[in-house]
């Protein structure tokens, strides 16, 4: 897979306490949804499911149970250990530009930079509702209004320095599709 | 130009499978967007995908400030007592300002002519009208303005069809998913999993898709039967039975068709000439970026057509299926 961390930086983030991750991991999940409120609705019956995001150059794997805007996340060290019922794995940029509008899932599965498993129709369900919520990084962190703006290009810029270093696929369009 | 529309500017008809789908493609200049609702009066009723009915409103209204129109797409037969969900899907399209019906059901297309006298009505190529009689009669009969051509025809079939069909227009696929079947007509969905692309919206329905590793090779089932085996690596496709590898004669092989896109930008040019009046790209499931890239990239040819200028046929490949284009039977090479 293109677009992986070096395995020292993997090894290292696996020194890593995942209890304060888990819990920033939610409140940026509880910001999101906050900023999103229609995004449950549209994941409608899949919204109680549990999703492996798997990011695969690190060592550990969120477990999110979206749940209609009560969702619940949690942090283990390896996919094997972890129930759930749709897995979603590729490198850790390359899932960060699923969710902010960089990449085209499609693209990604067929050229094999991205790997779902599981409930099918709950992995296409989630990625259509991510793709319909337009997040953008200052959502996700919960800045203020006039700060996203400029927030945003600087967050662009070091995530496209960012894939250009890892050797990340190509944008599928021309970089983030800004809402 | 030669063909009975040639005159006028080609439209660019594009996907939009989501509100933020819709807003990608007008941003990136679709002179119009088709889309439908969230059930099973649309080809395309996946999960987390379409339009409530606020949301198409919104969706309607936000193109129309932005000089596009609005194509809604209700183009699944009508099931015998429940025909009701399809009517109200064609009333509540056009009380929200849908500029066109794009609709297959020869029920449905009656009942909207008869409702809603005034709106233009597209035929689905769902509807398979492929010959000059067929479009005459939805023409004659129910005053169909365009009727959208199914993937399977040459550049010199739809073009000896376009000029019979006049003034009905023709709009011909120019991007995306290959389809080589007679469109509203296939079964083999619904043989390998009981639903049906035709009367439930979902070709290869994805509650009965499944993907498993072996030894990084990807295998992908659908309905139970496994259909495909791509190589650590290679390049993955959908998950359709029409896409998938058969064994025949002694050979393993794509029987009907390979996994790869359509992608006839070079041929613009070629359709503007024999009168054809738009230009559809597939892809309703895809994400923004796709809609964004491919808008884009269409825009310009058409636009670089109407101003005489070179097109850039460039790099759409990235976003194909199997990583691979074909211009499929637009030149088809082997009848």
């Amino acid at each position: 897979m293109h677009g992986q961390f070096p395995p020292v930086l993997g090894r290292l983030a696996g020194a890593l306490p995942l209890f304060p991750l888990e819990l920033v991991a939610r409140r940026l999940i509880d910001n999101a949804l906050s900023a999103r409120p229609s995004f449950a609705g549209r994941l409608a019956d899949y919204a109680d499911r549990t999703f492996a995001i798997d990011p695969t150059d690190c060592p550990f794997v969120f477990l999110v149970r979206p749940h209609r805007g009560h969702p619940s996340v949690r942090v283990v060290p390896d996919i094997v250990t972890a129930d759930h019922d749709a897995r979603i794995a590729a490198p850790l940029v390359i899932l960060l530009g699923l969710i902010d509008g960089t990449y085209d899932g499609d693209a990604l599965f067929f050229s094999r930079d991205l790997v779902i498993e599981g409930d099918t129709a709950a992995v296409l369900a989630l990625r259509n509702a991510i793709e319909n919520a337009e997040l953008d990084p200052a959502s996700v962190l919960g800045l203020p209004e006039p700060l996203r703006g400029p927030f945003n290009r600087l967050a662009g810029l070091a995530l496209d320095r960012l894939r250009r270093a890892l050797d990340a696929p190509e944008p599928s369009g021309a970089g983030p599709v800004q809402p | 130009m030669t063909g009975p529309n040639a005159a006028r500017p080609l439209e660019l008809v594009c996907p939009a499978g989501t509100p933020a789908g819709l807003r990608a493609a007008v941003d990136a200049g679709a002179h119009a967007v088709y889309c439908g609702f969230r059930d099973e009066t649309n080809a395309r009723n996946f999960p987390g995908l379409n339009f409530d009915r606020a949301e198409m409103g919104e969706g309607i209204a936000y193109a129309h400030r932005h000089g596009a129109k609005v194509l809604v797409a209700l183009n699944t037969f009508m099931r015998a007592g429940a025909m009701d969900t399809w009517k109200l899907g064609v009333d509540d399209a056009v009380a929200a300002g849908a500029d066109v019906l794009i609709l297959a059901d020869i029920g449905l297309i009656a009942y909207a002519r008869e409702a809603h006298p005034a709106q233009r009505l597209h035929l689905s190529v769902q509807a398979a009208a492929a010959t000059p009689d067929a479009i005459a009669f939805y023409r004659e009969a129910f005053g169909i303005a365009r009727v959208v051509l199914p993937r399977v025809l040459t550049v010199e079939e739809i073009a000896r069809l376009t000029e019979a069909a006049a003034p009905c227009e023709t709009e011909v696929f120019v991007f995306g998913g290959m389809c080589v079947m007679a469109e509203g007509r296939c079964l083999l969905s619904s043989y390998a999993t009981g639903k049906s692309p035709n009367m439930d919206g979902v070709c290869s329905p994805p509650s009965h898709v499944t993907y498993r590793d072996e030894d990084g090779a990807l295998v992908a089932a659908l309905g139970g039967f496994t259909i495909d085996r791509f190589a650590k690596n290679a390049p993955a496709g959908y998950p359709t039975l029409c896409k998938g590898q058969f064994r025949a004669n002694g050979a393993t092989l794509h029987l009907f068709e390979d996994p790869v896109s359509l992608n006839a930008v070079t041929l613009v040019p070629q359709l503007a000439r024999i009168g054809v009046a738009a230009l559809k790209i597939e892809g309703r499931q895809r994400g923004r970026a796709y809609a964004a890239a491919v808008v884009r990239a269409f825009r310009s040819a058409v636009d670089s057509l109407a101003a005489g200028t070179e097109m850039d046929v460039g790099a759409l490949r990235a976003l194909t299926e199997g990583q691979r284009d074909t211009t499929g039977a637009y030149r088809k090479a082997w009848r």
